[in-house]
């Protein structure tokens, strides 16, 4: 954006958020530069830690666990109409199904604690991850599977040495969309159990109307997100060197 | 059909092949005999089934109905006597020559050290020394069918099957191609069948000719050029017999051209 023909640095609107924050206009929002204040000040503190420590491990646990299910189901059903015609219907459901509201639900069946949103992180993330991992195998070129067949390979030579490898721009694709929706997943899972990680830390600030801490959270959440969005997109950028060469 | 048939050593031979595409009868009661050690051409016009009759050969495709020897062995799928050469090369994109070379002898369980020696050798034979490391990207519409080539050779099939091999490469390339094969299928001793929607390339190359009439098809003639096989690769296109039988067939096959 340019201002007076100069040219303004990105996210150059934080600035505006400064100094509305500065005129106390309202509590809610505090000066950004206040957050970043409490942002060093809490994120020593064994409480962000703990809870960062604890966020982290229902992230990966989550996300690896869709990635590891959500790929070879997703393969599976790219080869077989059958698999295919059976799953495909509830895919598209769960996809589109507004998860949240499955939440409460999981924690009847899995308890209040880390069981709980674990599954809800597998649950937002798995669904593209199938999805993508499907039209990937879809694209595939018929003839390098004949190749495969007329030089012997068995299914599950295919399986390994053609649609693993030729389906990974498409997979990589449905990975970082999960792995973005997979943090949605684990922050609204500690929300709704709320009684750890982040979770627990947003019920606790947001009631004794602690904005700055608040939004102090809110920040790393973000950053996190979107730095996780980014290596796999450049991930995704290199894979795509080659794939739009094959 | 006489009773010696039995005498003359076919690498592969079909009998009563049917193939239908839901309502469409692509091949009727094909009869072929593919004779060892020789090259075999598949000419036709388009869609009249030879790329079919190949990858039933192949095992690729399954016919409604076939009685196909290969070796004196009933067919029952794809095999290591058999390998195909295809008509977009087929390569493995992310995987460099060297891999795709010696991708089928992977498939067959050979030892890594080895199977790459034997890569290397037939990367030599085909002229592509030095592109051992390449990508398929980074190599021309030829080089890349010349991998493919190698790929088949180096599993060191007693049959070839070629599905249009050249049709995707340049006129020039692909003239160095014909001698080529030309020179293999004298020095090698395979079976070459080889589909072709060209007349002059299918009489350059063949020992025979089978051509193959529009749908549903069947083995119209059987076309022996043997007058100018002994000659050199430059002097063939000249040779009056090689332009007889290039006019011959085109009589034959341009009432089923639009």
């Amino acid at each position: 954006m340019k201002l007076f023909g100069y040219q303004l640095p990105a996210m150059s609107s934080l600035i505006l958020w400064e100094i509305v924050g500065q005129l106390e206009f309202t509590f809610f929002l505090p000066p950004l530069s206040a957050k970043f204040v409490t942002l060093i000040e809490i994120s020593t503190t064994s409480v962000f830690l703990q809870a960062l420590a604890v966020t982290r491990y229902a992230f990966f646990v989550g996300t690896f666990s869709a990635i590891v299910i959500g790929i070879p189901v997703g393969i599976l059903m790219g080869k077989s109409r059958l698999l295919d015609e059976l799953l495909l219907p509830w895919v598209n459901m769960f996809l589109s199904a507004p998860l949240t509201a499955l939440v409460p639900v999981l924690m009847v069946l899995f308890g209040f604690g880390m069981k709980s949103i674990i599954i809800t992180t597998t649950l937002f993330a798995i669904w593209i991850i199938v999805l993508n991992s499907r039209a990937g195998v879809m694209q595939i070129n018929r003839s390098l599977i004949e190749m495969a067949r007329s030089f012997g390979a068995s299914p599950k030579d295919a399986f390994f040495k053609i649609y693993l490898w030729a389906a990974p721009p498409e997979i990589l694709g449905g990975v970082r969309i999960g792995f973005i929706r997979a943090v949605n997943g684990v922050i609204i899972g500690q929300l709704l159990i709320s009684i750890v990680g982040f979770g627990a830390l947003f019920e606790l600030y947001s009631s004794n109307f602690l904005m700055k801490h608040f939004w102090a959270v809110l920040i790393v959440l973000f950053a996190i997100a979107f730095t996780i969005a980014e290596f796999l997109a450049h991930l995704e950028r290199r894979v795509d060197y080659y794939a739009a060469r094959r | 059909m006489n009773d010696n048939i039995n005498d003359i050593d076919n690498a592969v031979t079909v009998r009563n092949v049917y193939k239908n595409y839901g309502e469409v009868e692509a091949l009727r009661d094909l009869l072929l005999d593919f004779p060892r050690g020789q090259l075999t051409s598949l000419l036709g016009p388009s869609g009249c089934g030879k790329t079919t009759l190949l990858k039933i050969i192949a095992g690729l495709l399954p016919a409604n109905s076939s009685e196909i020897l290969v070796n004196n062995q009933p067919l029952t799928g794809p095999g290591p006597d058999r390998a195909f050469v295809f008509q977009d090369f087929a390569l493995l994109p992310w995987a460099n020559v060297l891999r795709n070379v010696a991708f089928g002898l992977k498939l067959l369980g050979v030892a890594r050290s080895e199977r790459e020696a034997i890569a290397e050798t037939y990367i030599g034979n085909v002229g592509l020394q030095g592109f051992e490391k390449r990508y398929p990207h980074e190599l021309s519409g030829g080089m890349r069918q010349r991998v493919g080539l190698a790929r088949a050779l180096s599993v060191d099939a007693e049959v070839l099957l070629l599905d249009e091999p050249f049709s995707a490469v340049d006129e020039q390339t692909r003239r160095k191609f014909q001698e080529d094969l030309l020179h293999l299928a004298n020095n090698e001793n395979k079976t070459f069948i080889f589909v072709t929607h060209s007349i002059e390339e299918a009489v350059y190359v063949s020992d025979q000719v089978a051509l193959l009439l529009a749908r549903p098809s069947r083995v119209s003639e059987i076309i022996r050029p043997e007058g100018f096989r002994h000659k050199d690769a430059g002097s063939i296109r000249r040779d009056p017999e090689y332009l007889d039988i290039v006019v011959r067939i085109w009589a034959s096959l341009r009432t089923y051209v639009e």
